[in-house]
């Protein structure tokens, strides 16, 4: 890497080196020095219009805008005197002209940029004797009001929707004091409705049509987690208040841009919380009663039942005759604490979820091979990206964000192949058109290999820019898999410095196949029949023998050879389409938030809570492990993980053997000489020789996730990182799978979710809803005034 | 590249195919084009502005935001002739509010910008035009009056009215 030039200035009296060409807002930033600036924002291109960065620098003539002007050798800068105080004051004072001191109903009161300023430099009082020109607030989407007079044209909105968003539907119209922000529908947005011109809004001009006039930002508690959403796996902030069933939520954002997302949420981030708070959510548990209805009952009732009925199934028909559908929702400690109940517990491999990519296919093929998988982060950065299917706009909207700002701002050079014209197209340096079936064919073209793809001129200077390439990541969607997916691999490892990336559908996919939730591989893609040493940890004999996928389960149901199916925060029968009759004679336990069409043909119901009710850790699409911090509360439900430790405890099983809290699982230090003599407990050991206090309660899923981080290796990351907020890489390198098998069923079945769907979330999702709505009917209608 | 349906007249339409090549970028020329059209057209139009983004290729929303900032470009339709009365210096000194109310009251127009029933006449009090040396001066679509007097502006008024007859 070429050593980067440095400059030396001082700055109000301070020594500063910095690299050449760093703006001076930037410079001062960056050691402790804050310049106020309402139209500044790092990342997007530069504007100079509010004149609050002026500072002092010496031998130039006036003041100079700190946000335009990069550093120089020897310069001398003042950042706070007294003229520049003034200057400032003057600023505040025009921009106070005609914007309404309504900050004690303002939603940006409190955290308002603005505010800020005038307390500062005292702007309070005005010279201004004309009355304030009124306009009337508008809404220009289901999720984006504007309150024209609070707007102090910043332009930050226009530039973060056009250079960061690419949708440029925000515009500013007229001149002068006349000037006003425009949306591109005349009197509505026709746009993404992302939000982000909500939360970089220095002012309360423009407002969300979730949070506006709910709630003061000092009244709410904020708590940083992960959505719940897309396999992304954005860091979203979430306001919650109390109310009357728990603690609900009333804002999402990201304004502390400390997540693997930076500046980026997508609608669903930022709004799309608001199933939690439905009317119809289940809050009891329902058990089917004789009469064939589904009725409330209490918790104990209810798991005393689910516990009596597996306990019968599988003693009288064994382990085989039950199934489990996991979900891609729940958190790896409930996804690996539900696959350790169903061999430990239920005696069955028979478990599976709706899978969304070929995650074991993927880890097979890098074959143990480190730093060869792509984070998130990597497209912030990387100097060349290959896309190969997929349109992340659409479904993995925070991986194109980073693709377009790596592209704006690094140059990144961007390859595309899709059978679509998707918007990402507008980014590529280079794209080719395929069919939809030509996905195999083309990374053979590209390996080099043996392909029916008959290359043009343009896919011959394709393949040959990207072998040129010093330097990529690879991101392909799921119309990889198996023998595709690990040609392309093979091929991406053959490259220099190449990762590559699977894009999966939702929050914890990738957790869920991590984690076991498969038929044919334990935890950490250990392979179902070797046991690789669970028996042993789990202190009890394991099927070894894979179990049915979810397609085979539905069969088996169908022919009557399913006794039992535990569905845990899935929509089976509505995702494939299962007639009702197949379940009939199936005891079926669903754990979900709402009555899904599962869940109607359920003899037991179990309300649960949702991924902003709990705490754990989700792993992305890409292998980025990150921490889920419980925000709300919803009274009546529980966590899938309680609910899965109350149900086999009433099966016979005990808690600390499902989950290691406590201490003592079987210590044993010497004392006795019977046949348990010598033998440690290990979990104890491991928490000693990591400075790791057992935790206390059977519920506590960070019990589990130390029973994760010991016996799997591929999560053995760095806790302290992970706890703090960061996001961890799982280590690809320690995933070792041999012999895998060339005709293994893939079963993906992608979610095809769009920017306004999200599987059965989406569903309940009434301002996705209203979205989606208000792009069918006529703009006239949508729009409030 | 010519736009293959255009609401404009086929030497038009040349002359803009043309005009976007003459610029480093394409967006150069939205200005210029803007003004071609609503000389044919009398304002612009939405379905100016809709061809204008096309040809330039950009939003719809941004030829709107340079439409509204300039003042020369109307989103409105004029009368058939625009007079344009000046009420700067030089003009103001010699009358030029005179004329303008006079024009107003003859007209019956009184809004700035108003247009009278029949579509043949706008007034709208302008800034300088650059004929101070004739004040007071108006400016009628492209022609100027110059040394204006209400008899003289009432002529020109007449004369305007003959030319717009049907002969």
């Amino acid at each position: 890497m070429a050593e980067v030039k440095t400059v030396n200035l001082t700055v109000d009296g301070k020594q500063i080196t910095t690299p050449a060409g760093t703006l001076l807002i930037d410079a001062c930033k960056s050691v402790g020095i804050e310049i106020p600036a309402f139209c500044y924002y790092p990342g997007l291109s530069l504007q100079g219009a509010c004149r609050m960065c002026v500072v002092r620098v010496e031998k130039m003539p006036k003041l100079q805008t700190a946000c335009t002007t990069p550093v120089a050798e020897g310069m001398i800068v003042t950042t706070e005197s007294e003229e520049i105080a003034q200057s400032r004051k003057g600023i505040l004072e025009l921009l106070l002209g005609n914007h309404p001191l309504d900050c004690p109903v303002c939603d940006a009161g409190g955290q308002c940029e603005l505010q800020d300023m005038t307390f500062k430099y005292g702007a309070s009082g005005s010279n201004y004797v004309e009355t304030k020109n009124h306009k009337e607030e508008q809404q220009w989407s289901p999720v984006v009001f504007f309150d024209r007079p609070r707007c102090i044209l910043c332009y930050r909105c226009v530039r973060v929707c056009g250079e960061g968003m690419d949708v440029w539907a925000l515009g500013v119209q007229n001149r002068g004091s006349s000037s006003v922000i425009a949306p591109n529908g005349g009197d509505h947005l026709d746009c993404e409705e992302c939000g982000a011109c909500i939360d970089i809004c220095p002012v309360g001009a423009l407002t969300s049509g979730a949070y506006r006039y709910k709630t003061r930002p000092w009244e709410m508690n904020h708590t940083a987690t992960i959505c719940t959403h897309c396999g992304d796996g954005c860091k979203t902030t979430l306001g919650t208040r109390q109310d009357n069933a728990g603690s609900e939520i009333v804002r999402g954002d990201n304004r502390d841009k400390s997540g693997i997302n930076g500046d980026f949420l997508c609608i669903k981030g930022r709004y799309s919380f608001d199933f939690a708070n439905r009317e119809d959510r289940l809050t009891q548990p329902l058990v089917r009663q004789a009469n064939g209805k589904l009725e409330p009952t209490t918790w104990e009732v209810a798991i005393e039942h689910v516990g009596k009925r597996l306990r019968e199934v599988r003693q009288t028909r064994g382990g085989k005759a039950i199934g489990v559908i996991g979900s891609n929702r729940t958190t790896n400690e409930e996804n690996y604490l539900l696959q350790k109940f169903a061999r430990m517990v239920l005696q069955t491999n028979n478990i599976d979820h709706h899978r969304t990519a070929d995650y074991p296919a993927l880890l097979a093929a890098l074959g143990g091979a480190a730093n060869k998988a792509a984070s998130l982060r990597d497209f912030e950065k990387a100097p060349a990206m290959l896309v190969l299917g997929n349109d992340p706009t659409e479904q993995h909207p925070a991986l194109a964000w980073n693709i377009r700002t790596n592209v704006r701002t690094n140059r990144s050079r961007l390859y595309l192949a899709n059978h679509a014209d998707i918007k990402l197209r507008r980014q590529a340096k280079a794209a080719i058109e395929i069919p939809a079936h030509g996905y195999g064919a083309l990374i053979r073209y590209l390996a080099g290999q043996e392909s029916e793809f008959v290359p043009n001129d343009t896919a011959t200077k394709f393949r040959e820019a990207l072998l040129a390439e010093p330097e990529l990541v690879i991101a392909f969607g799921s119309e990889f898999r198996g023998r595709d997916l690990e040609t392309l691999v093979a091929w991406a490892l053959t490259l220099p410095n190449c990762k590559v990336a699977a894009l999966g559908d939702y929050v914890n996919s990738r957790g869920a196949a991590d984690m076991g939730v498969l038929p044919d591989f334990l935890p950490g893609y250990a392979p179902a029949a070797e046991g690789a040493g669970f028996a042993d940890e789990y202190g009890a004999p394991l099927p070894t023998e894979p179990g049915m996928n979810l397609v085979q389960m539905m069969d088996a149901a169908g022919r009557g050879e399913l006794g039992a199916l535990y569905v845990v925060g899935s929509n089976p029968v509505s995702r494939y389409g299962v007639e009702p009759a197949v379940l009939a004679n199936t005891f079926v336990v669903v754990q979900d938030m709402f009555l899904t069409e599962t869940a109607l043909l359920a003899d037991v119901v179990l309300p649960a809570a949702n991924l902003y009710e709990k705490s754990g850790t989700v792993t992305n699409t890409y292998g980025d492990i990150q921490l889920v911090k419980k925000a709300s509360d919803t009274s009546g439900v529980r966590t899938d993980f309680e609910m899965i430790v109350r149900i086999a405890d009433k099966m016979g099983a005990r808690a600390q053997s499902m989950v290691p809290f406590g201490k003592g699982l079987r210590a044993d230090l010497g004392q006795s000489r019977g046949a348990q003599s010598g033998e440690a407990d290990r979990h104890a050991v491991w928490l000693a020789a990591n400075n790791y206090e057992p935790k206390l309660s059977p519920f506590d899923p960070f019990a589990t996730f130390d029973e994760i981080q010991r016996l799997v290796p591929s999560y053995a990351i760095s806790r302290f990182e992970l706890f703090s907020g960061a996001d961890k890489a799982m280590r690809t390198d320690l995933v070792q799978i041999a012999n895998f098998p060339a005709d293994r069923a893939d079963l993906v079945l992608p979610a095809n979710d769009t920017l306004f769907t999200s599987g059965t979330l989406g569903r309940y999702s009434k301002v996705l809803h209203e979205v989606m709505e208000s792009r069918e009917t006529s703009p006239a209608e949508t729009a409030a005034d | 590249m010519s736009t293959p349906t255009t609401i404009f007249s086929a030497e038009l339409a040349a002359r803009l195919d043309r005009l976007v090549t003459l610029y480093p970028v394409k967006r150069s020329a939205l200005i210029p084009m803007l003004l071609y059209a609503q000389d044919e057209i009398g304002y612009c139009s939405d379905a100016v502005v809709a061809e204008a983004a096309v040809r330039v290729g950009i939003t719809e929303l941004d030829v709107r935001n340079v439409l509204s900032y300039y003042s020369m470009l109307r989103q409105k339709p004029l009368g058939k002739f625009h007079i344009q009365v000046c009420t700067n210096i030089s003009c103001m000194l010699r009358g030029g509010y005179e004329i303008l109310e006079h024009c107003q009251h003859k007209l019956g127009v009184h809004e700035n910008k108003g247009v009278t029933p029949d579509g043949l006449f706008s007034v709208e009090e302008v800034e300088c035009i650059g004929a101070c040396c004739w004040a007071p001066a108006v400016q009628v679509n492209y022609d100027y009056v110059e040394d204006v007097t209400p008899a003289s502006m009432d002529a020109a008024i007449d004369k305007y009215r003959q030319l717009a007859r049907p002969q």
